[in-house]
């Protein structure tokens, strides 16, 4: 396993007005595995996906990720985690409009002090990956939705991480759009030493997961993990 | 350089609009704060023309000057009461007063008199053109070639005027290091002719020059002046004393002051604003940044690092503007007063680091407390 939750649990608030996010939670990703977390809004697909990426405690439970309990690490120990382990696709992408895109696919290897030249040409690589090697020199404003997505992308795996997160990848994209980029992460990115976690409303990228959760009001509704291999 | 300083660099410089208006923000209140204290610097520097000139070790003087440009005049005993001081190696007279010279023309026009010591011509200026020997002629005057020289016509050797109803023949020309504060031309004579032609009060000597036998006699000598109801400095002590007096008793001091705190308050408001907009444009990048694995403290890095970037930047455009402005100054007023000091820039650099790190003590307030979640969620 790449990825154990055990009895997450996490509330907002205080009562009367607390909201219970999560009861409970638990689950298992393996290596290799592309796993959708689906449900309604405000079943706590994103506030899961924040705990188990160690960005949002939770009030109990534990994550492990490659054997190490991550919620038991100091918080800068849990930064350097994340920068180790992780690539993050955001829903709204989060580039530098004012750094290039080169630059911007760069960034979790410099946050890894690899020196910048050598970061720079590992993103030039990246970019090539996701077919946008020579759009490398522009700001990310210049490319469309799509492109911006796969840029996202591109600096989410540049830096070889074991666990890969999108929250919404297709939200903001065309539903023509949203299959491609999706079938490509599938095709080149997904292989048997990570795993993805996506968390979509979209069903019209369903047939890529490899598995679906399906969430409803802070639980895992049960028998939802079965498995949807194409 | 460190990757993250060198994308830190590139988020301030590419914000166009921002980078721009912190470093001509600080620029500006550097050049402000550099005019202000520069002026203020040249001011108290001319002001003590005469100390530095006559390069007297120790000067005695009625306790209530303040300024070498008053002096109470004293009587003749003092000079010998001095001259019987225990570690006075020699104590001298010296005159410095007003004289109206009446040029050839019919203007008129204040000077500057000062009448050395007939014996050994203690404080003389260095001679340019002539002989200071022929201070001794009659009517002997010594005219200092300054920026003033040309207010009683460009004299020339034998050139003569009136000094208060008395015949004055230039004898030699003279370069003296500081020029004067006022404006006034300078005329050396010697002090028994300063002395008669010139006072009207009944006491004559303006200062009694000093040289003590050694450093160690200073404190006894300026107890014993003291004792005689006198006054003793030594050089440094006296430019201080005028110093004291500008800057607190002229209210110069005060609002120089007061101006400096303005202009540093207007560079740290305009750059601590602009500062805290970009650092608020960058917020959710800086939340991204976050979320991926950057610790806090290399976010409070790259903002440290973008102020002290605008922060030296500022600095070092507005000294050189304010250099620029006090060099041509320089150039076209005559006697402009104003000198940049390394105190001066010290004091600039230090109010710039004030900006600087109350600009990024803003920003790492706010970019402290982004919760990643919330740029997880949107
Ligand atoms: N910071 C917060 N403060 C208060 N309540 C919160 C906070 N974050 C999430 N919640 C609540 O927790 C619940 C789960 O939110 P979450 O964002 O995880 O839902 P979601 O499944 O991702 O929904 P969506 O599909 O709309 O993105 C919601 O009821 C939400 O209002
Ligand atoms: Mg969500």
């Amino acid at each position: 396993m790449i990825l154990t939750a055990t009895k997450i649990s996490k509330s907002f608030g205080e009562a009367p007005n607390q909201t219970y996010a999560l009861r409970e939670v638990s689950f298992a990703v393996d290596f290799g595995e592309m796993l959708y977390i689906v449900g309604p809004s405000g079943s706590g697909k994103t506030t899961l996906l924040s705990i188990i990426s160690g960005i949002l405690r939770p009030d109990d439970g534990d994550v492990v990720v490659k054997d190490t309990d991550i919620w038991k690490l100091g918080s800068d120990a849990l930064a350097g985690f994340r920068l180790q382990t992780i690539g993050f696709v955001f829903q709204d992408y989060h580039l530098f409009p004012r750094l290039t895109t080169l630059e911007n696919v760069a960034i979790p290897l410099i946050l890894r002090r690899e020196p910048w030249e050598k970061s720079l040409a590992e993103a030039r690589k990246t970019l090539q990956i996701v077919g946008l090697a020579e759009k490398e020199s522009l700001p990310p404003y210049k490319l469309s939705g799509g492109e911006q997505q796969r840029v996202a992308i591109a600096r989410a795996i540049v830096a070889q991480p074991d666990l890969l997160i999108f929250d919404e990848p297709t939200a903001s994209l065309d539903g023509e759009t949203g299959r491609k980029i999706v079938a490509f992460v599938k095709e080149h990115i997904l292989n048997e030493r990570r795993a993805i976690i996506i968390v979509t409303h979209d069903s019209r990228i369903y047939e890529y997961a490899t598995r679906i959760i399906r969430m409803e009001d802070g639980r895992i509704v049960p028998g939802a993990g079965a498995d949807h291999e194409k | 350089m460190n990757g993250l300083l060198r994308i830190a660099l590139k988020l301030l410089l590419n914000d166009k609009g921002k980078f721009a208006t912190l470093v001509i923000g600080i620029t500006f209140s550097v050049f402000l704060m550099m005019q202000m204290t520069s002026m203020f610097s040249g001011i108290l520097y001319q002001s003590a023309a005469n100390i530095v000139n006559v390069g007297a070790k120790m000067w005695v003087m009625d306790p209530a000057v303040q300024t070498p440009q008053n002096s109470i005049p004293m009587p003749d005993y003092v000079l010998d009461a001095v001259r019987s001081i225990p570690g006075v190696k020699f104590a001298v007279p010296f005159y410095v007063g007003a004289g109206l010279v009446k040029l050839n023309d019919g203007t008129y026009q204040s000077a500057t008199i000062i009448g050395l010591d007939d014996a050994s011509l203690f404080g003389r200026p260095a001679i340019i053109s002539g002989n200071i020997l022929d201070i001794y002629k009659n009517n002997a005057f010594i005219m200092v070639k300054d920026a003033n020289y040309a207010k009683l016509g460009s004299p020339k050797i034998g050139t003569s005027f009136e000094i208060n109803d008395h015949r004055a023949v230039v004898v030699a020309l003279a370069h003296t290091s500081v020029p004067g504060l006022f404006g006034l031309p300078t005329l050396y004579t010697t002090y028994n002719r300063a002395t008669q032609d010139l006072p009207s009060t009944r006491y004559l000597i303006s200062y009694i020059l000093v040289q003590p036998k050694s450093t160690q006699d200073i404190a006894a000598i300026e107890r014993q002046v003291k004792n005689l109801g006198y006054l003793a400095l030594t050089d440094q002590q006296f430019v201080a004393r005028n110093d004291q007096y500008y800057e607190f008793q002229t209210g110069m001091g005060t609002n120089i002051l007061i101006m400096t705190l303005i202009s540093f308050l207007v560079g740290l408001s305009i750059a601590g604003e602009t500062f805290y907009m970009f650092v608020l444009d960058n917020l959710e990048h800086f939340g991204a940044l976050k979320a991926i694995g950057a610790k806090s403290g290399e976010l409070i890095q790259m903002i440290v690092f973008q102020s002290l970037v605008v922060g030296f930047l500022g600095f070092g455009f507005g000294v050189l503007l304010s250099s620029t402005m006090i060099a041509i100054g320089k150039m076209r007023i005559a006697n402009y007063a104003a000198m940049v000091t390394y105190e001066n820039l010290f004091l600039a650099l230090i109010m710039v680091l004030v900006i600087s790190v109350f600009s990024s003590y803003i920003g790492i307030r706010k970019v402290i407390r982004i919760d990643p979640f919330d740029v997880f969620r949107g």
